[in-house]
């Protein structure tokens, strides 16, 4: 199981004159759990967003399962087993709970060519999130937490070998965030490989293998918590921005 | 011969700007593209013709009074009906405004009939060098960038122009300021309507104005705006400028006929290359 | 669902009416069969891409000029009538799938301009090519042998035949993946994208068949008339119709174009042939009651009273 399942090759992007992503090369193993950290503003969104082919690199390759997938579409991606979530939630709006499930296993997983099957397929994800009481109800009439749950089973239901987590636990409360872990521990252990971004320090933390950290769209530093944390650039990186990262730093990095 | 043609695409070209801005203006604040445009256009033509007709009074005199006209007509339509769907999608406000279209094109027929009227001003004509400028065409030009050099002023220099200015960039945050921006839609809306009525004040001196040219006039103003991009006003100077040198030069390489031609093909492969114009930011889809 | 199975049942009494009104009526009720049959398929054509994409096509006008053409010169250049129709539903198809792949990278109003575009292009063609076309005074085609009784009927069971096709076709996709994600990415186009569902794809394909069938009407209604010039065959308040159809019965439905429809063509008959005056005026009318009364189409308001009263099951 140490075979790489994604790696990238110096991509880089920008937009007008700023270098969002710069020359970012790294590797995931299939199996792990990786956290991606940094500053706001540090590229990560963006970075998602060259994963997925919502994007294009301006330089540097990507490598999917052996595949050149650099200039990949969305819905190429989707297909291929790279999944997503949203930091705001983008569900189909006037379609049930169910339909928005359905929908990613009729597209993206390959495993339905019907509708009605697809919809059993879909169901049983929605049973895996606790949202089964909710299938025929309209995605927009969701409460926040109900609405993280939907792009979860959605992107479950894509039946990805990758899973990007873009902020989940944002607008969650303690006990969410808690069930969230459980979740994405369960996700894991199907053997699905998951890059989770976060600010939540504690989350990153207690969930990831490996953790890599992104300042101004570099990859600055890379390893284990305990190597990251005690990294002087990563150190310097969030010591020198503003006050508010300062202090979540300082909060949640306890002496390692 | 062909500073000729060049001059005379030019005061085409003016009074192709006037017709367009508010057209774009419209386009570019409200985020709807106002079929009613062309109609507005014909409808201060005809008005002034018949001034002139019954009245005698000089068409260039009725350019305010018909734009001041034009702005209440325009303003209560958008506060009573289009400002109801204004956040529907675009078919709906497309619709709506192509249903208005049809009513104020059916009611114009039946008042003035469709057959063309022209107001002959016989102003004479200028020699200078060789080329022969009509006076006519001349004094509607300039008039037009007047108008057009007016409402560029008023939006930078007026609270008002600077508030649909700021809806214009970003609503949310203009109301977040405390601007109320329905009363700027409406206002704007007025705006468009008013600069469409002027404009047919002018346009009837160099035209024949008829019902059937309502189509005319708001393709031009589509044209113009895919062009010089949405919502600015020197945006719609430089699409109209150019959408009437264009079609000068090729009305006297390939006729008339395919000169408008040209125009609506221009647009096509603007809209596939760059639908932003040659000036324009990110418009609104 | 058994609202779907009474639709069904009196769209097919409703077609059988049609079919039948040769014999059981006189040929003004036969004319205006046809053109309900005829209206029918241009609604269902126009809801493809306008009601299940969601995408604000005003292109109809342009594939039914372009199908009249194209079914006149074939035919006047002494191709079998059946065989110019199908050509000209092929030549339709090619233009759709050319112009489409262009177009469909654009949203909203630009897209909505690049499609009046066509029309006004091809409208502007067929005038200036004289020597193909006519020019602006139109183009004749040889009238049909067999007298005016039989021609009624054969173009009557011309148009139900499109009619029953686009039908047919609207049926599959709503049940079919298709339909699926033409509904997702008409609320979501980019989350589409990134559930998987090919978005140029299958936006072209809904784009290809509102033009298929509006060719086919086109070429058949050229037969018809047996004249075609070029304000009548691209004439864009054709376009507007087949909009207003489709929100007046209820957009991305597969009743929705026929209801709309023949609610339109009533209308037309009973008033609008009455006040030739005010054609422009009370369409008008019409849109705008429309859209301030009946936003969502007539069957949307009933359906959702009959789930509210019955509790929410799908």
């Amino acid at each position: 199981m140490s075979e790489l399942l994604i790696e990238t090759r110096k991509i880089s992007k920008s937009f007008g004159g700023v270098k969002a992503v710069r020359d970012v090369t790294f590797s995931l193993k299939a199996g792990n759990i990786i956290g991606l950290i940094g500053p706001n503003g540090a590229g990560k969104t963006t970075l998602v967003n060259l994963l997925t082919g919502v994007l294009t690199p301006d330089t540097g390759e990507i490598i999917y399962k052996g595949e050149n997938v650099t200039s990949q579409r969305p819905f190429q991606a989707a297909r291929r087993g790279i999944s997503r979530t949203f930091q705001i939630v983008q569900p189909f709006p006037q379609m049930t709970v169910l339909e928005n499930v359905s929908a990613a296993v009729l597209f993206a997983s390959g495993a339905a060519k019907k509708i009605s099957h697809a919809q059993e397929i879909a169901f049983e994800h929605l049973k895996f999130v606790g949202l089964e009481a909710l299938v025929n109800r309209s995605a927009q009439t969701l409460t926040l937490p109900s609405r993280k749950r939907l792009e979860l089973a959605k992107s479950l239901a894509m039946n990805p070998s990758l899973l990007l987590l873009d902020e989940v636990n944002a607008g969650l409360n303690t006990g969410e965030v808690e069930q969230a872990l459980d979740m994405i521990r369960a996700i894991a252990a199907r053997g699905i490989t998951i890059l989770i971004i976060e600010h939540l320090m504690k989350v990153v933390l207690s969930l990831s293998h490996r953790i890599m950290v992104l300042h101004h769209g570099e990859l600055i530093s890379e390893g284990t918590a305990k190597e990251v944390v005690n990294d002087p650039k990563v150190i310097e990186a969030y010591l020198g921005s503003k006050f508010s990262e300062k202090q979540i730093f300082l909060e949640s990095f306890p002496r390692v | 011969m062909y500073s000729q043609i060049l001059l005379n695409g030019l005061m085409l070209g003016a009074i192709y700007a006037c017709i367009a801005v508010g057209f774009s203006l419209v386009w570019g604040v409200l985020n709807v593209i106002n079929m009613i445009h062309g109609a507005f256009i014909i409808l201060g033509g005809y008005i002034t013709f018949f001034a002139w007709l019954h009245f005698k009074i000089h068409p260039f005199m009725m350019i305010l009074p018909v734009a001041v006209l034009m702005f209440g007509l325009g303003y209560i339509l958008q506060r009573g009906m289009i400002n109801k769907v204004i956040s529907k999608p675009v078919l709906t406000t497309l619709t709506l405004t192509f249903g208005l279209e049809m009513i104020l094109y059916n009611a114009m027929n039946l008042v003035f009939s469709a057959t063309p009227r022209r107001i002959a001003l016989d102003m004479g004509s200028l020699k200078l060098g060789e080329l022969l400028l009509s006076v006519d065409r001349i004094a509607s030009m300039v008039l037009a960038l007047t108008l057009t050099g007016l409402l560029y002023l008023v939006l930078r220099t007026s609270k008002i122009g600077r508030a649909i200015v700021a809806v214009r960039m970003d609503r949310d945050a203009a109301s977040l300021m405390g601007i109320n921006v329905k009363e700027i839609y409406a206002i704007t809306f007025g705006i468009g309507a008013f600069m469409a009525g002027a404009c047919g004040a002018l346009v009837a001196v160099v035209f024949p104005i008829s019902t059937s040219l309502t189509g005319v006039f708001l393709g031009k103003a589509f044209v113009i705006c895919v062009i010089g991009g949405l919502g600015t006003v020197p945006g719609a100077l430089v699409g109209g400028l150019t959408l009437g040198v264009i079609e000068s030069f090729a009305g006297y390489w390939l006729g008339p006929q395919n000169a408008i031609l040209i125009g609506f093909i221009l647009m096509l492969v603007l809209l596939v290359v760059r639908p932003t114009g040659i000036i324009g930011k990110k418009g609104y889809e | 669902m058994k609202s779907q199975r009474i639709g069904y049942f009196i769209f097919f009494v409703w077609v059988a009416l049609l079919a039948l009104s040769p014999f059981i009526a006189n040929n003004y009720i036969v004319k205006v069969s046809t053109f309900l049959a005829m209206y029918a398929a241009i609604a269902l054509s126009w809801n493809f891409i306008g009601g299940y994409a969601g995408y604000p096509s005003f292109a109809t006008a342009a594939f039914v000029g372009l199908g009249s053409y194209s079914g006149a010169i074939l035919q006047n250049a002494g191709i079998p009538m059946l065989m110019a129709w199908f050509f000209a539903a092929v030549i339709v198809v090619i233009f759709a799938a050319g112009v489409g792949r262009i177009i469909l990278k654009m949203k909203g109003h630009y897209f909505a301009i690049g499609s009046i575009a066509m029309v006004d292009v091809l409208s502007h063609t067929a005038s200036s090519w004289a020597s193909m076309t006519g020019g602006g005074e139109g183009l004749n085609v040889k009238i049909m042998e067999g007298g005016p009784d039989f021609a009624g009927m054969v173009f009557l069971y011309t148009m139900l035949a499109i009619m029953l096709a686009a039908f047919i076709t609207t049926v599959i996709v709503d049940r079919n993946r298709l339909g699926f994600g033409l509904r997702c990415i008409q609320q979501n186009e980019d989350a589409a994208d990134m559930l998987g569902v090919n978005v140029m794809r299958y936006k072209l394909i809904a784009f290809v068949l509102s033009s298929v069938f509006c060719g086919l009407i086109g070429a058949a209604y050229a037969s018809w008339v047996a004249y075609i010039s070029p304000i009548d065959a691209f004439s864009i308040l054709l376009t507007l119709k087949a909009a207003v159809m489709v929100l007046l019965g209820g957009a991305g439905m597969i009743f929705g174009p026929i209801v709309g429809s023949a609610a339109l063509v009533i209308f037309e008959e009973l008033i609008w042939s009455k006040f030739l005056d005010l054609h422009h005026g009370l369409f008008g009318l019409v849109i705008v009651l429309l859209i301030f009364f009946l936003p969502n189409g007539l069957l949307k308001i009933k359906w959702r009273r009959s789930s509210r009263e019955s509790g929410d099951n799908s």
